[in-house]
């Protein structure tokens, strides 16, 4: 028990032990998503509610939480879940990448690589691949059942004839393990190709839809294209104006009120990094 | 002749009281077109869908020969493989073009979705061969953007056509192809769908309420009634010499018409 009265992580046993049978059931088929019967969480809507059944269902003593939002440790939202987090765990947080055991993301991966033994958990909106292609939720799961995915490449050849190129910016679909589709929730496709392979562990969770799934340590991850289109992560093509990164993703955030732009990394703890490494070599 | 490559024998089955099907039998060879003629309700697409597995009958079997030589049993081979098969080796073009397109995909997403389904991964490729395809369809190339709901109604057909030959199968099943299409443009259709046949080999399964469409594209004719096979045999021979009563009466409402 924590100081505030809450069971440590805040659900309660049997909760955590209904998600981490799901969590190894979604290891055992690599990103095939796995219905979770989890109770309503009492938590405000647009914290994620899936992220954190799978982080409170995994998180131990000795962990070192980081909680991101679209790349940042300071947005309210990346605060909220970090502090709800300490108080009812009493685990030590951190803003540093390299630091933290479990990373718990929302819309980016982080620049700096991921090693063997941390845990990346992505709050996911929405778990199905197919939703905007195929409404019928018992097909789609079919389509799964049997890898008949056909339908996803037929986009990609509309957006390519209408358009020149795909246009699926965030959420681009990947191929998990050669075998199933996956979304890998809203981060932008310039982050898809850091899946592939990565040493750590990745968990999704999706609250509303009550889905988790999987990618184990070492699993392909192939962003579906064309040999004759291959997929290609964009970035904007600049320099972070704090860091003057060229290989990390950047936002464009407005910095007066005559319209001013500016680009900066979308991840803190990279672009802070890189300035206090710069500001001691000075 | 070579073996054939569907062979059904002792189909049944019952809607409640209606016998749609009642003990048909049934055979098609490689390069064969077989019409079922037929008054409605006497169990045409009853029969295509179960011979096509999309339904399962209450007795009989229908047996397939891959093109390897092997036979399987069509009503248990297993939905991964019936789907393989449908996107593969055989094809289902429909009365109503809309069941057989995607609307909301361009011409040459629709033709390119079977390539894409077995594998193709080159877009250029896809494109190329679906370009091809609407000219073979003859349907301008220019439209290979363009959406199937701006197509005229022979257009749609045409192209859901296309989608289904792409992949070169070697038995279609068609259900009323110019169903609901005008007398022009039907006889258009019909002799499109002549010239394919006789080009690719195909074997075709043809519904037709048209007599004249049968005699025209049929090498054989099976007539329905009341979910039974009353009469079978050569297109001529049993257009020029009914024997059943209920064919002769066929054939006579339609010269009289
Ligand atoms: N799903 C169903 N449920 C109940 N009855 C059905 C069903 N499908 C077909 N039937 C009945 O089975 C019989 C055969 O129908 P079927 O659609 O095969 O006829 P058809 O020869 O194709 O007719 P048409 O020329 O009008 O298309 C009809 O009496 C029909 O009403
Ligand atoms: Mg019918
Ligand atoms: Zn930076």
């Amino acid at each position: 028990m924590t100081a505030l009265g809450y069971n440590f992580g805040y659900l309660d046993e049997n909760t955590k032990r209904m998600i981490r049978r799901a969590i190894l059931k979604a290891v055992a088929i690599p990103g095939h998503q796995v219905p979770f019967g989890a109770r309503e969480m009492p938590l405000p809507y647009g914290w994620g509610t899936g992220g954190i059944a799978v982080t409170a269902s995994i998180i131990g003593t000795a962990d070192t939480l980081k909680v991101i939002d679209q790349g940042a440790d300071d947005t309210t939202n990346a605060v909220s879940i970090r502090r709800f987090f300490a108080k009812v765990t009493g685990v030590a947080t951190t803003e540093r990448t390299g630091e933290a055991s479990i990373i718990q993301t929302r819309h980016r991966i982080p620049e700096t690589p991921l090693r063997q033994g941390q845990i990346l958990v992505y709050q996911v909106p929405m778990p199905e691949p197919l939703f905007r292609l195929e409404p019928r939720l018992a097909e789609t799961r079919r389509m799964h059942a049997l890898a008949d995915y056909g339908l996803m490449h037929v986009k990609l050849y509309e957006d390519i004839a209408r358009h020149g190129h795909v246009a699926i910016s965030y959420g681009y679909p990947v191929l998990v393990g050669g075998r199933y589709l996956m979304s890998p929730s809203p981060i932008p496709a310039f982050d898809n190709p850091k899946m592939d392979r990565m040493p750590a562990l990745q968990l999704f969770g999706a609250g509303r839809e009550k889905r988790i799934y999987a990618v184990p340590p070492y699993t392909s991850v192939r962003s579906l294209d064309f040999e004759d289109h291959p997929f290609v992560p964009v970035r904007a093509d600049a320099a972070c104006a704090l860091c003057q990164s060229r290989e990390s993703y950047l936002d464009e955030v407005v910095v007066d009120d005559q319209g001013g732009r500016m680009f900066v990394c979308s991840d803190t703890d990279y672009c802070g990094t890189r300035q206090s490494h710069r500001e001691a070599a000075e | 002749m070579s073996a054939p490559l569907l062979q059904a024998s002792g189909l049944s089955l019952r809607f409640g009281a209606i016998a749609a099907l009642d003990d048909v039998a049934l055979e098609i060879h490689p390069g064969e077109v077989v019409a079922i003629v037929g008054e409605s309700g006497s169990g045409k697409t009853t029969l295509l869908r179960v011979l096509s597995g999309l339904m399962r009958p209450e007795a009989g079997t229908v047996r397939y020969r891959d093109p390897a030589g092997a036979v399987h049993s069509v009503h248990d081979m297993g939905e991964a493989a019936m789907r393989r098969l449908h996107r593969s080796d055989w094809g289902f073009v429909h009365q109503n073009p809309r069941d057989g397109l995607r609307m909301r995909v361009s011409a040459g997403g629709n033709i390119g979705e079977r390539l894409m389904a077995v594998g193709a991964r080159h877009y250029g490729g896809i494109r190329a061969e679906a370009t091809a395809w609407l000219q073979r369809v003859e349907i301008d190339p220019e439209r290979i953007d363009g959406m199937p709901d701006k197509f005229s109604g022979g257009m749609q057909q045409r192209l859901q056509i296309a989608r289904t030959l792409v992949t070169h199968p070697r038995l279609v099943f068609m259900d009323e192809p110019t169903g609901g299409l005008d007398v022009s443009v039907q006889a258009k259709l019909l002799d499109m769908i002549r010239g394919l046949v006789a080009d690719l080999g195909l074997a075709v399964l043809i519904v037709t309420h048209d007599i004249a469409a049968a005699r025209l594209l049929a090498h054989r004719l099976l007539v329905m009634r009341h979910g039974r096979v009353v009469e079978q045999g050569l297109t001529d021979r049993v257009l020029d010499d009914p024997q059943h009563e209920y064919t002769q009466l066929l054939v006579a409402s339609v010269l009289a018409a």
